[in-house]
């Protein structure tokens, strides 16, 4: 029933516009895939080009080995949810579950059947001759989780399913569509802005910017080992520090910041280095230590608490950079310290 | 414990209620006088006046006309609004912003312009006959109504129902009857009394578009004022109410006059 999905160099058109540039992607047999990105990034784009509402310009779309491409929409099997839950005001919310079974001839009998079980899997059971204006938003969610689950879709797509909810409730459903689409291995596709819910429940996320996937990968790698300076921006690397390549030797590389700050990076941990580099590295990637030695020289400014550590705004030669120091020695502003980068937390990426 | 409205405000409510029923009450007053000539307040009773409405074939003629004539441009105005304030509202980002301007048109142009021009280029220039440029008229009258008002009701429905349907399994045609129009349905009546009452009232339009033989019931109580002064005007005035009043009763007992209370 669950089938690969696979978007291959497609592009499309607003108009005149261009919002998605030769853009591939591509999901396995019940893995749930996110796409993430700032509105207007064309993560929605490619979820209506994957349901059909629009027509890439050039470019193909399988699920299954199925063509869709130019398949209309109300005959592509697909499972939507959508962010204001799209449910049915003139129906009560067994007609809405049982809308999709209907369209395929099921009896009715049978249809209510297998309906009002899907309502029980969600939890709604006992709503169900209520219309969807009496429901609470989670309530709704739930509703339009279950009707595009019934038609048991070989995928399932969500349009930022969750930002009209309120926080906890939010955090409560992502984990009742993860368990749901986990329990029916069903491929699924996740269009949201939040960084959170797509990491917290994707097997891969695809970071898009601009029309295009900037990268495409599992949260772990995403978070840890971002591929370019956007999304290591993205994935909150508060310091991108530009920097040039002094000297080589077998071992290590040594190099450069703007204002001549020097840094002796492994090759063992950071591959190889272009003479030109991004040196990118969360606050918690450089350890603020008093006094100088090894690393960046840096005055300490402002200094905020973060409960596990002192995080201090420091101006270095290289501009204002942002990095934490232990509970055990708070720094007054204007203190000398250095810098010391945690080679595991930081990440060398191409110039841009 | 009670909250005490305002005098003034009471007197306000009464003064406007009577200005709303007032002139009501004065022609079904009129309308049952015993008398040959318009008065207020009655004197005597009697029904002779509407039996006297039957009694001129012009009357009955008009009658007929004019609730054709109402039928057909509100049906007429309801087949063209209907996917114009869709196309309007659904695509309305696609769509160029005087598009929608161009379907209030009819309403910015003096009605008595519109009949004048229409006799014209019609009835003159296209040698219609009588009825057929009436309708043409009456549909182009109403037709502004029928898509403001679908329009006001298709603006706060959520076109991603629509596509929730498709996604389903049902075709777009199909989707619109089952789920779109359901939905907007308070609007839709509504255009179709706005519509309605709009048509079978007019005066302006049909002044220029009427001919010999066929003419529409305000045209012929004109022409009959114009020559009587009978108690027959108010008398038809009161049917051409209770003509109106049956329609919306009928379009409330078919589809549900939810729009009044919402």
């Amino acid at each position: 029933m669950t089938q690969p999905l696979s978007v291959r160099n497609v592009t499309a058109h607003y108009g005149t516009t261009k919002v998605l540039e030769d853009l591939s992607l591509d999901v396995a047999e019940g893995e749930l895939v996110s796409l993430l990105g700032a509105s207007g990034c064309g993560k929605t784009t490619t979820l209506r080009l994957i349901a059909g509402f629009l027509e890439p310009s050039a470019g193909t779309i399988t699920l299954g080995g199925r063509d869709l491409t130019r398949l209309p929409a109300y005959k592509r099997d697909i499972g939507l949810v959508f962010q204001n839950y799209a449910l049915f005001p003139h129906l009560t919310v067994l007609e809405n579950v049982a809308f999709g079974l209907k369209q395929r001839g099921i009896a009715t009998a049978d249809r209510e059947k297998r309906a009002r079980a899907m309502l029980e899997r969600v939890g709604l059971a006992p709503l169900a001759d209520r219309l969807p204006g009496a429901l609470s938003g989670g309530q709704k969610q739930r509703v339009a989780l279950a009707r595009a689950l019934v038609i048991e879709p070989p995928l399932l797509m969500f349009d930022e399913p969750l930002s009209n909810l309120d926080a906890k409730l939010r955090i409560d459903m992502r984990v009742e569509i993860r368990q749901l689409q986990r329990a029916n291995r069903t491929t699924a596709v996740y269009v949201t802005h939040d960084q959170e819910e797509a990491f917290s429940i994707s097997d891969r996320v695809a970071i898009m910017n601009a029309g295009r996937i900037m990268q495409f990968d599992t949260p772990e790698t995403l978070y840890q080992r971002p591929a370019n300076a956007f999304v290591a921006r993205f994935v909150g690397f508060e310091n991108l520090i530009p920097m040039q390549v002094v000297a080589r030797d077998g071992e290590t590389v040594n190099a450069e910041t703007a204002g001549g700050a020097k840094l002796t990076l492994s090759r063992e941990r950071f591959g190889d280095i272009p003479d030109a580099f991004i040196f990118a590295a969360r606050a918690d990637g450089l350890r603020v230590v008093p006094g100088t030695g090894e690393g960046i020289p840096a005055t300490t400014g402002l200094r905020t608490y973060l409960g596990r550590a002192y995080q201090y705004h420091c101006d270095t030669a290289a501009g204002p950079i942002v990095a934490n120091g232990p509970l055990s020695q708070p720094l007054e502003p204007g203190s000398a310290a250095t810098l010391v980068p945690v080679p595991d937390q930081c990440c060398v990426l191409a110039a841009e | 414990m009670a909250t005490r409205i305002p005098l003034p405000l009471i007197l306000l409510t009464i003064a406007v209620y009577i200005f709303l029923v007032g002139p009501l009450i004065i022609i079904l007053g009129a309308a049952v006088s015993d008398t040959t000539y318009l008065t207020f307040p009655p004197q005597g009773f009697t029904l002779h006046w509407f039996q006297r409405i039957f009694e001129i074939g012009a009357f009955r003629r008009t009658i007929v006309t004019s609730l054709e004539l109402a039928c057909l441009a509100t049906a007429l105005a309801l087949v063209i609004g209907i996917p114009a304030a869709y196309a309007l509202n659904r695509y309305r980002i696609q769509l160029p912003t005087w598009l929608s301007t161009v379907f209030v048109l009819p309403i910015l142009v003096p009605e008595i312009v519109l009949g004048f021009s229409l006799l014209k280029s019609v009835a003159v220039g296209a040698a219609l006959p009588i009825f057929p440029t009436l309708l043409i008229g009456h549909t182009l009258l109403v037709l502004p109504y029928a898509v403001r008002v679908i329009s006001a009701s298709l603006a706060s429905f959520d076109f991603s129902i629509e596509e929730a349907a498709i996604s389903l399994g049902s075709p777009p045609a199909k989707t619109f009857f089952t789920i779109v129009l359901p939905n907007v349905r308070s609007g839709v009546i509504a255009a179709f009394i706005l519509a309605f009452i709009t048509s079978i009232n007019d005066v302006s339009t049909s002044l220029f578009l009427t001919g010999p033989g066929v003419s529409t019931l305000p045209i012929q109580i004109l022409a009959h004022v114009e020559q009587f002064f009978d108690p027959v005007i108010a008398s038809v005035s009161v049917l051409l109410m209770l003509l109106t009043v049956a329609v919306m009763a009928i379009v409330e007992r078919t589809l549900g006059l939810t729009f009044l209370t919402k």
